[in-house]
C-alpha cells in the first residue's frame, strides 16, 4: 500500500467516491426490482387473506380463488357502512390514514395501539356471498416490540366469533415474538368472542398470561410480552368504536351494512343501542 | 499465503481448509438457515455471490484504499453486495425470502466474508480473489447443505420439501426428530461432520496447548 493513501485528502476521495458508487448500486436495485416485489407482495397479501379465512391450500391458484370468493369493499369505519369512494383494489389505508380528508390524528390515550394516524376507512375482505357472508376478513395494524404489526382477522358472519388472525408484516423476534404466525397459536383464537354483551362496543378479547379461561381470552405469547401487548392493544383499538364496531354490530344485530348511497338513518341508531 | 495456484485457491476452502469446520467461522448463520435443504441452498448461493464479489471490488481497489478506513470500505462494500442480493430474492424468491427473514441481511456480519476481504482480497490480485470468495462460499455451502440434508430428513423426513421419510403426521411410518429442526441439533451436526473432516485430514488437527496430568497418582491400598 502506498503511503500517499493515508493522506487526509485521499482518504476523504476514497470514502466518498465509495458512497456514491455503493448507493448508485443500491438504488438502482431497490427501484429496478420494486416492481416485481409488489407484485410478490401482492400475491402474498391475497395468500394471507385466503389463508386467514382458512381457505388456502397449498399449490392453489391464489388470484383464481381469491377472485371467486372474496369480495373487497371499503367500509366508512365511523358509521360502519360501505363507501364507493374509492375502489378496494386500490384503496391503501396506509396512505389514506396520512391524508387529513381520509384520516385522523389520535391523541395520546386514545392511541392504544401506536397509530398515529389512523385512516377513517377501511378495505374489508368478504368471504362468500357478499350479502351475507360467511367470513369477514379485517385489516388490523398496530405497534408491536420492534415495529408496525400488519394483519388480518377473520371474523365469522355473526360480526363477534373469531376464526383465525395472522400477521403478513411485522419484525418480531423470531422464535419469541414471531410466533404469532405459528398456526398453533393461531388455532387458539377459532371460536373466540370479541364482544361480551348484545349492543356492547367494546371488544372484551385479549391475550392474558397463565392459560386462557374463557372465551374472551387467548393464551399470551411465551416470552414475548410486549408483542402479545402490542397484539391485544391493537385488537381492542380495531374493534372498538374507533374502528370496525359499529361495521361489526350491523352483523351482530342482523342488519347487514348498506352502501352509503341508500342510507337508512335507522342504521345511526344502532350505535346507541 | 504461499501457494495463490487458481486451482488450489477455488479448492483447498472446501475440504483442507473449510471456512466452518477448521476455521469455525460463521456458525451463527449455519445454525439458523439449515432446517431445510432449499433455505440452505439460497443461503448457500447468496454468501458464494456476496463472498466473490465483494473480494473482488476489495482487490480492485486495494492499493488505494486508506488503511485508516480500510475495514470500513470493505464494510460498505459488503453491506451494499448484501442489500443487492436482499432485493433480488424479494423480487425473484419472496417466499425464499420471507424464510431466511434477517439472516440475509445478516450476511454483512458473516466473519467468512470478512475475514477473506481482509486476510485474502487485500493483499492478492482481482481473479485471485474472486477465485478465493467462491471458494470459501462453496465452503461454507457445503457445510450448509451437510447440515441442511441431514436436519430436513431426519427432522421433517423430506429432502428439498419431496417426502423421502413419510411422518406419522401424515400417516406414514416414520416419527421425526423434532430436536433436528431446533438450532441446537446443528452443533452436533457440525461437531460430528469437523470429527469426519479431521479424520480424513489428521494434519488438521491442532497441537495440545496443555496436556492434562492425572491428578492422583495410581499406588496400591495400603
Amino acid at each position: 500500500m502506498a503511503q500517499g493513501n493515508n493522506s487526509i485528502k485521499k482518504v476523504l476521495i476514497v470514502a466518498f467516491s465509495l458512497c456514491i458508487v455503493c448507493s448508485v448500486i443500491v438504488s438502482t436495485a431497490a427501484v429496478a426490482l420494486r416492481p416485481m416485489q409488489q407484485l410478490n407482495q401482492e400475491l402474498d397479501r391475497k395468500t394471507n387473506i385466503l389463508n386467514v379465512a382458512r381457505l388456502y391450500e397449498p399449490g392453489m391458484d391464489v388470484e383464481e380463488v381469491f377472485r371467486t370468493q372474496i369480495t373487497a369493499r371499503v367500509v366508512e369505519l365511523d358509521s360502519g357502512e360501505y363507501t364507493d369512494q374509492f375502489d378496494p383494489d386500490t384503496f391503501d389505508g396506509f396512505e389514506a390514514a396520512r391524508d387529513p380528508a381520509t384520516g385522523r390524528t389520535l391523541s395520546g390515550d386514545r392511541d392504544i395501539a401506536g397509530l398515529t394516524q389512523v385512516e377513517n376507512f377501511a378495505t374489508v375482505y368478504l368471504v362468500g356471498d357478499a350479502e351475507n357472508p360467511d367470513q369477514i376478513v379485517l385489516p388490523i395494524r398496530g405497534q408491536g416490540l420492534w415495529g408496525r404489526m400488519m394483519g388480518f382477522l377473520s371474523v365469522e358472519g355473526d360480526g363477534n366469533t373469531i376464526v383465525s388472525i395472522t400477521y403478513y408484516d411485522h419484525a418480531e423476534t423470531p422464535g419469541l415474538g414471531a410466533e404469532v404466525n405459528n398456526p398453533r397459536w393461531q388455532a387458539q383464537w377459532e371460536g373466540k368472542e370479541i364482544y361480551s354483551e348484545e349492543g356492547d362496543l367494546s371488544p372484551e378479547i385479549h391475550l392474558t398470561k397463565g392459560g386462557a379461561s374463557n372465551e374472551h381470552e387467548v393464551d399470551a405469547l411465551s416470552g414475548a410480552t410486549l408483542t402479545s401487548n402490542g397484539v391485544t392493544n391493537m385488537l381492542q383499538f380495531w374493534l372498538s368504536e374507533e374502528g370496525f364496531a359499529p361495521y361489526l354490530a350491523k352483523f351482530r344485530s342482523g342488519t347487514e351494512p348498506s352502501d352509503a348511497e341508500d342510507t337508512d338513518t335507522d342504521f345511526d341508531d344502532v350505535e346507541g343501542a | 499465503m504461499a501457494d495463490v495456484n487458481a486451482k488450489g485457491v477455488l479448492t483447498a476452502p472446501i475440504f483442507k481448509n473449510n471456512p466452518i469446520a477448521l476455521q469455525i467461522l460463521g456458525i451463527c448463520s449455519a445454525l439458523a438457515v439449515t432446517t431445510s435443504m432449499s433455505v440452505s441452498l439460497v443461503m448457500a448461493l447468496a454468501v458464494i455471490f456476496v463472498t466473490s464479489f465483494s473480494n473482488l471490488f476489495v482487490s480492485l481497489i486495494r492499493n488505494h484504499i486508506p488503511s485508516s478506513i480500510r475495514i470500513i470500505v470493505q464494510m460498505t462494500i459488503i453491506a451494499s453486495l448484501v442489500i443487492v442480493v436482499d432485493q433480488i430474492l424479494k423480487a425473484y424468491a419472496y417466499e425464499m425470502s420471507k424464510q431466511l427473514s434477517v439472516f440475509v441481511g445478516l450476511i454483512i456480519t458473516n466473519c467468512i466474508v470478512m475475514g477473506r476481504a481482509e486476510g485474502f482480497a487485500m493483499s492478492n490480485t482481482p481473479g485471485m480473489s474472486f477465485l478465493d470468495g467462491i471458494g470459501n462460499g462453496l465452503g461454507y455451502g457445503f457445510v450448509l447443505m451437510v447440515v441442511g440434508f441431514v436436519r430436513e430428513l431426519l427432522g421433517a423426513g423430506s429432502i428439498f420439501g419431496f417426502t423421502v421419510l413419510p411422518t406419522i403426521q401424515n400417516g406414514g411410518w416414520y416419527v421425526p426428530n423434532g430436536l433436528l429442526l431446533l438450532p441446537p441439533s446443528a452443533f452436533f451436526i457440525i461437531g460430528l461432520l469437523i470429527w469426519v473432516l479431521r479424520s480424513v485430514n489428521p494434519e488438521q488437527v491442532e497441537e495440545n496447548e496443555f496436556k492434562m496430568k492425572h491428578n492422583t497418582k495410581p499406588k496400591e491400598a495400603v
